[in-house]
């Protein structure tokens, strides 16, 4: 799917299916296969924040662990800076994660409480045999000043910390080698609003700094379409909507997307009060016996028949030379033209 | 004319490991039938203790409340035995919780945990507690709901859940329906669907609504007055409008603004408020937010009391009338 300007591409995914078996019976048998990704594509450019959202259970982390081969993928293809990772055997991909890291969700539970500061962010330096130890406390100790952590704290536990601390560790242990490209799982989902912002603010500061990558999974659209240069949306698998963050959010083009951002509360009560909003009806069917045809023609208020039949591809719908927006809807072009709100206007 | 509530000088601190917790340092606020109101603060603010002393529910020890009166309908709360408050709980105030897996028995079917609750406020017998509780459950729309009452928590999703949750608090009609983040569990979609079913289910009903959540944006268009804490203290009290777009407490100020809005096309720092809330087990002398307040003064280092500024409103900050101007968090007044 890439244009001949969309080159300079970090990381690029092909394709890629995540599929977990469901095993019955006594000989656990295979009876079939939740598919969590089921062909998902899309390149992250150098230097860009990619956004991916969408609901629980649309597989938008299982995405960024398959990306870093945290998470065996089914198949499909996984290209960093070049060179097709999805094939690396275990060895070579060990080498290679020092270039790419995780931020995770939970600043509680992703830290060893037994652990000290200085040995949570000096351990990838050593796994990775980075440095003299001399060296490797020097770095400890710039990576606390870069992410605002009080070094004289360095042999001080988790738990003497808040959790938007923690998550400053986190963050320090990412980068403690270097890497050029981040996951970032729901990384401020589990702090405090008025500690967000400032988690929010590092993660831009740092980016900008030492030249980061990221891939920024969320399911705060507020918070994405902030912290983003592009956006991903997913479904039950797969990118329904991909293209520049004011594109997405002002022009939305596939009705999910429409629904997903009219869901988001405003905070400002007099707008809140007159917006039209499309609540949708019922719940993300189940990743192991998908829909047929458009995996959101049941809850879709303009689904036709040929969405229950026909799956629709993901493609582009910018003319040449406009930046490119990526819709997997058959009736995308006419949610573009007209600013269709009411189920009645298209049939 | 009495209120429905009125909580008066509530205090509540908790014991643990030999340190004094003040969760809750003398909150006062009122709520009139059918009013819906919204308790807002972040993790640590006081208030969902705030609630739960309300319902009776604080676990003593080490919960333990300090001083206050919590009247509802005239009649103190605090001072009911626990036969008493038994009948007031779930009937007249009932509650819904966060986690909506978590507040279910997940080995009962729904059924039978729906006609728990009716038969032990109402004297009806099986059959018309099952009739009522068929009722509920399609009054929050719950499909089927005269099949799926023999089904299991596990059975039903997230959003589900939180639906039967609701139908088992209004079971019997309370007078007050106290929802503590009821939707923060649930993805954005459903939280949506729960936000207008409990809209839905308010004007049907009547009955007065607590919301309480972290979440500026989420109760903006939900309720008609918000209450902000911060640390234990109500800093800010205004009408849901005002509140929004003149807040007159630096702490309301700096959260609006540290939320990005959906429809922002820019991407301008975010304000944040510099530093951490207070150690809830050191005593607090002064204004509680005044070590991340830009707008900090001497005065500050005496507890503002929480005076009236303007109609409607509340506000606990000494330079209140100075902040009517300001438009950005940190901007000089």
């Amino acid at each position: 799917m890439s244009t001949p300007a969309e080159t300079n591409a970090l990381v690029q995914v092909r394709d890629l299916k995540v599929h977990f078996p469901i095993r019955k019976g006594l000989l656990r048998r295979q009876v079939g296969a939740v598919r969590a990704v089921d062909g998902v594509s899309f390149d992250i450019f150098k230097g860009e924040t990619l956004g991916l959202v969408g609901e629980s259970g649309c597989g938008k982390s299982t995405t960024g662990l398959a990306i870093l081969r945290l998470l065996n993928m089914t198949s499909g293809q996984v290209t960093f800076d070049g060179q097709d990772i999805s094939a690396f055997p275990e060895s070579r991909m060990r080498a290679m994660r020092r270039h790419m890291m995780m931020i995770f969700q939970d600043p509680y539970s992703s830290l060893n409480p037994r652990m000290t500061v200085n040995s949570i962010i000096v351990e990838p330096l050593n796994v990775f045999q980075i440095g003299t130890p001399a060296e490797r406390a020097e770095r400890v100790r710039e990576l606390m000043e870069l992410v605002g952590l009080n070094p004289a704290f360095v042999n001080r536990y988790p738990h003497e910390f808040s959790g938007g601390q923690r998550q400053r560790i986190g963050i320090a242990r990412a980068l403690a080698t270097n890497p050029s490209f981040i996951v970032g799982d729901e990384p401020i989902s589990a702090l405090d609003v008025s500690i967000q912002a400032q988690v929010v603010n590092l993660l831009s500061d740092l980016k900008r700094k030492l030249g980061l990558t990221y891939l920024f999974i969320a399911h705060d659209l507020s918070m994405v379409r902030y912290i983003s240069d592009r956006v991903a949306v997913m479904y039950l698998g797969r990118v329904v909507e991909l293209s520049n963050r004011n594109t997405v959010f002002d022009h939305p083009a596939h009705p999910y997307t429409r629904a997903l951002l009219s869901a988001v509360p405003i905070a400002n009560p007099k707008r809140e009060r007159v917006r039209q909003r499309i609540i949708l009806e019922g719940d993300v069917p189940s990743p192991a016996n998908p829909p047929s045809g458009c995996r959101f023609h049941p809850r879709c208020a303009f689904a036709t028949a040929e969405c229950s039949t026909v799956d629709p591809p993901l493609r582009n719908l910018a003319t040449s030379g406009a930046e490119s927006h990526w819709v997997a809807c058959h009736y995308a072009e006419r949610f573009i033209q007209e600013e269709v709100s009411a189920p009645d206007t298209i049939a | 004319m009495t209120h429905l509530l009125e909580v008066k000088d509530l205090s509540v601190t908790f014991r643990s490991d030999g340190a004094v917790i003040r969760a809750v340092n003398g909150i006062s606020y009122t709520m009139d039938e059918g009013e819906s109101i919204a308790i807002v603060g972040e993790s640590g603010s006081g208030k969902s203790v705030g609630v739960l002393a309300v319902m009776g529910l604080i676990p003593t020890p080490p919960g333990r409340i300090e001083s206050g009166a919590v009247l509802f309908d005239g009649r103190n709360l605090l001072e009911l035995s626990e036969e008493e408050m038994r009948k007031v709980r779930g009937a007249e105030i009932a509650m819904v919780f966060q986690d909506p897996m978590t507040s279910l028995n997940p080995v009962l079917p729904i059924g039978l945990q729906l006609t728990e609750a009716i038969q032990t406020h109402q004297n009806v017998s099986k059959a018309a507690a099952q009739a009522r509780a068929v009722e509920m459950l399609h009054l929050v729309g719950l499909p089927n709901a005269a099949e799926r009452i023999r089904d299991f928590p596990f059975q039903f999703s997230g959003g589900q859940r939180q639906r039967i949750m609701i139908a088992m608090a209004l079971t019997c009609n309370p007078r007050l329906l106290i929802a503590d983040e009821p939707t923060t569990a649930l993805d954005v979609t459903i939280q949506a669907q729960i936000v207008e079913l409990t809209r839905e289910l308010q004007s049907k009903l009547g009955m007065a609504i607590i919301w309480i959540s972290h979440n500026l944006g989420l109760v903006a268009g939900v309720v008609e007055r918000v209450i902000v804490m911060y640390s234990g203290f109500i800093v800010e009290e205004a009408p849901v409008d005002d509140l929004y777009e003149r807040p007159l407490h630096p702490y309301t100020l700096g959260l609006l603004h540290a939320i990005p809005h959906v429809d922002a096309r820019n991407q301008e720092r975010l304000a944040s408020i510099e530093g951490l809330p207070p150690d809830l087990r050191r005593p607090i002398s002064g204004c509680p937010f005044a070590p991340r307040c830009p707008y900090r003064i001497t005065q500050c280092d005496t507890l503002p009391p929480l005076v009236e500024a303007g109609p409607g409103r509340r506000s606990a900050c000494w330079r209140w009338e100075e902040l009517q101007g300001v438009t950005i968090f940190g901007e000089p007044l």
